[in-house]
């Protein structure tokens, strides 16, 4: 089952087919051309614009700071907190080991309450099961729960190609799509516009809306209501993610907050579920701890305001038809990899985004896909074979604080760097980086050439006229290195030299 | 092949012969040891942090308390008849003239004003009110639509922590688990009460 990697703009091949990339076992990763996994440059250029927006910096920064403090005061509340985050983390790990046994399980289940089972290998087949369910029940329109793994494989633009009208029903996803915008951030897609922008894409594209609309977060939020209101009672088809699924019980769960959720997964005829196969858990018993490490973690709240349950259909309560597509899109060539294997744990928290120095300064859009921040930049890349988003590995200081905050204990910064010397060794061709550190390591082998080399190097200081550090206008390639650190002067004498001066050569 | 049989492959691939044999640490916390009276408060106190509202009553007073409740969420002089009440709430709870869910097509059910309902179980650490779809806490749409939810409480009803009021659950149950009145966080990440679901809780808590 391998194939050779597909240049973009090539023909599509038919949906379900492996075309893009494939890890050394074969397994397909994401394929290209459809969806939002890959950004359209790489991230150092992107963060370079983004760094320039002042407005955006500073919507960023509030917003980050706020969620973190709220996250610190709710975390800190919970005495055992570690100990649910160690089991957190055992349960994806053993979950993922028997991944396989868990899905069939959850498929039994589902069936067995009336609901019926989809498999989708990639974006392209989960979007054409959902356009032909939704065409099958006549409806030209339907209403969204916020969903990463809809986002991920460009639902919306798939269903209005096939002239169906879909709606985003979260505030956040709302503003994104009015006001014609791709999400940002994990929980908050709108993160990176404030009040007063939010209220000018409200005035410009809501139909009927108050012109005296003041930018109060309140009366924005009632604006939303009033706009989506109409949409909900009239919805015939919802679509819907999961954040968890049981497979013992087969009961899926939605977590949200505003009731836009609980609308969708309520009011309309038909339910169509799009799921990563990694969202499962085991056992009933399991949600005990997610349901308490995924609210304070995400929004910095005890427990957001609505969580939904509900397993196949309920005669007399909410949709009489349910559909579950199950994904694969990359994801078991994430699993295959040994370390990378343990972003599957992500329970799409956001935590990491919030804590993370280079997310709160560059945005998500710097991340060109829609998993940003530290967990999109090992999710990213692996879903599409690490080639595709070869910049985001190198997207993090690796400073380690997005490990302290992920809820299931991800050690995202070994990721990153298992995913750096992956991206290395892909190399064809010999970079410049690799020239000078082979170079480096002839000189660091032999100690009458390193003397020399360092004596060589004592000439720079003359660059530096009396400064610590070197111009950062070095020429190429050096300053590929300098444009964004400082390279020390070097010292008038090495240490080597200073021994000998001191000690006369004596060991 | 099918897509099924194709991506149940890829994982037995990607896993190999060799599974790694994971043992789940469970020394959380699995129940909550504060005495029941503190459990309470603790209950008040969340839902209070969330701004839901909470009427403390004796069990005989429970309707003239949700009456009050209906007073603190639609007004003094609401319409009896525009408070529509899950059909196993005891009549014991229900003030004089109040509707009955009678099963009508759920979006109808937002002409309402309040609905009156039972919780299934409620736990004090989150001040989280779960409702079951049963006939004390209603079908789902009706503790949605109508714009203020009255949810009545009986102590005995009220765990201290998520772990213990799991087992008290039918996973196969249409659940809802209510954490407060609608909210959103998504403008600068403040957070705001009362978008699509009820903007306005108000909890009776019996005994």
């Amino acid at each position: 089952m391998t194939t050779t990697p597909v240049r973009p703009g090539e023909t599509p091949l038919a949906p379900g087919a492996p075309r893009s990339g494939t890890t050394f076992l074969g397994l397909p990763t994401a394929p290209r051309g459809v969806g939002h996994l890959r950004g359209d440059r790489p991230f150092p250029e992107a963060a370079r614009d983004a760094l320039r927006d002042g407005q955006l910096r500073a919507n960023l920064g509030h917003a980050t700071s706020t969620i973190r403090a709220k996250r610190a005061k709710v975390v800190g509340e919970v005495p055992d907190w570690e100990q649910l985050r160690q089991a957190g983390k055992a349960l994806k790990a053993s979950t993922m080991a028997r991944l396989d046994e868990h899905l069939v399980e959850l498929e039994r289940q589902v069936a067995a309450r009336g609901g019926t089972v989809h498999w989708a290998r990639d974006a392209d087949e989960a979007n054409a099961i959902v356009t032909r369910l939704v065409q099958a029940t006549g409806a030209d329109e339907v209403v969204k729960v916020k969903s990463m793994a809809t986002q991920e494989i460009g639902l919306n633009e798939a269903l209005e190609s096939a002239g169906i009208t879909a709606h985003e029903t979260d505030l956040a996803e709302l503003i994104v799509q009015l006001g014609d915008d791709a999400p940002s951030h994990i929980l908050v897609p709108a993160i990176h516009k404030n009040r007063a922008e939010i209220r000018e894409i409200f005035l410009r594209t809501m139909p009927g809306v108050d012109p005296e609309l003041t930018d109060e977060p309140r009366r924005l939020a009632m604006a939303a209501r009033k706009h989506l209101r109409e949409r909900f009672l009239r919805a015939r088809v919802a679509i819907s993610g999961a954040n968890f699924a049981v497979a013992e019980t087969g009961t899926l769960a939605v977590v949200e907050s505003e009731g836009n959720g609980r609308m969708c997964l309520t009011l309309p005829q038909t339910l169509i579920t799009v799921m990563g196969i990694e969202k499962l858990v085991p056992t009933w018993r399991d949600l005990e701890v997610f349901l308490q490490l995924l609210p304070r973690s995400s929004t910095g709240e005890r427990m957001n305001p609505y969580t939904s349950m509900w397993s196949g259909v309920t005669p007399g309560d909410g949709p009489q038809e349910f559909h579950l597509v199950l994904l694969d899109n990359g994801r078991t060539a994430v699993l295959a990899d040994e370390v990378g294997r343990e972003a599957l744990h992500c329970i799409r928290c956001s935590a990491c985004l919030n804590v993370c120095p280079v997310y709160e300064r560059t945005g998500g859009h710097s991340y060109g896909s829609v998993y940003p921040g530290p967990i999109g930049a090992v999710l990213s890349p692996q879903l599409t074979g690490v080639e595709d988003n070869a910049s985001l590995p190198y997207a993090s200081s690796l400073c380690g604080a997005c490990y302290d905050a992920c809820p299931v204990a991800i050690d995202i910064p070994s990721i990153l760097v298992h995913l750096r010397a992956e991206h290395v060794e892909a190399q064809q061709r010999t970079t410049p980086e690799a020239a000078a550190f082979r170079l480096l390591s002839r000189a660091m082998s032999n100690p009458r050439l390193w003397h020399l080399t360092q004596r060589a190097a004592s000439l720079g200081r003359f660059l530096a006229r009396g400064k610590p550090t070197m111009p950062a206008a070095l020429p190429p390639p050096a300053s590929a290195w300098t444009r964004s650190r400082d390279l020390p002067a070097p010292p008038r004498e090495t240490f080597v030299q200073q021994w000998t001066r001191e000690r006369g050569g004596r060991s | 092949m099918s897509a099924r049989e194709d991506v149940l492959g890829r994982i037995r691939t990607a896993l190999g012969e060799r599974r790694p044999d994971v043992v789940v640490p469970r020394d959380y916390r699995a129940t909550d040891d504060r005495p029941a009276a503190q459990r309470l408060d603790v209950l008040v106190d969340r839902l209070e942090d969330y701004k839901a509202s909470v009427l403390r009553c004796g069990p005989d007073e429970v309707a003239a308390t949700v009456a009050a409740a209906l007073d603190t969420g639609l007004g003094a002089g609401w319409q009896p008849a525009s408070v529509v009440v899950a059909p196993g709430v005891p009549a014991g709870w229900r003030p004089e003239g109040t509707s009955e869910d009678d099963g009508r097509p759920a979006v109808d059910l937002a002409a309402f004003a309040a609905t009156l309902t039972g919780v299934a179980v409620a736990i004090a650490e989150t001040g989280t009110l779960v409702l079951d779809g049963g006939p004390l806490s209603g079908r789902r749409a009706v503790s949605l639509l109508p714009d203020c939810l009255v949810c009545v409480v009986e102590t005995g009803q009220v765990v201290g922590s998520v772990p213990e009021a799991l087992p008290r659950l039918d996973p196969n149950a249409p659940l809802t688990m209510v954490s407060g009145p609608s909210a959103t966080s998504d403008i600068e990440l403040q957070r705001v009460e009362g978008v699509h679901g009820p903007r306005t809780l108000v909890v009776v808590l019996v005994g």
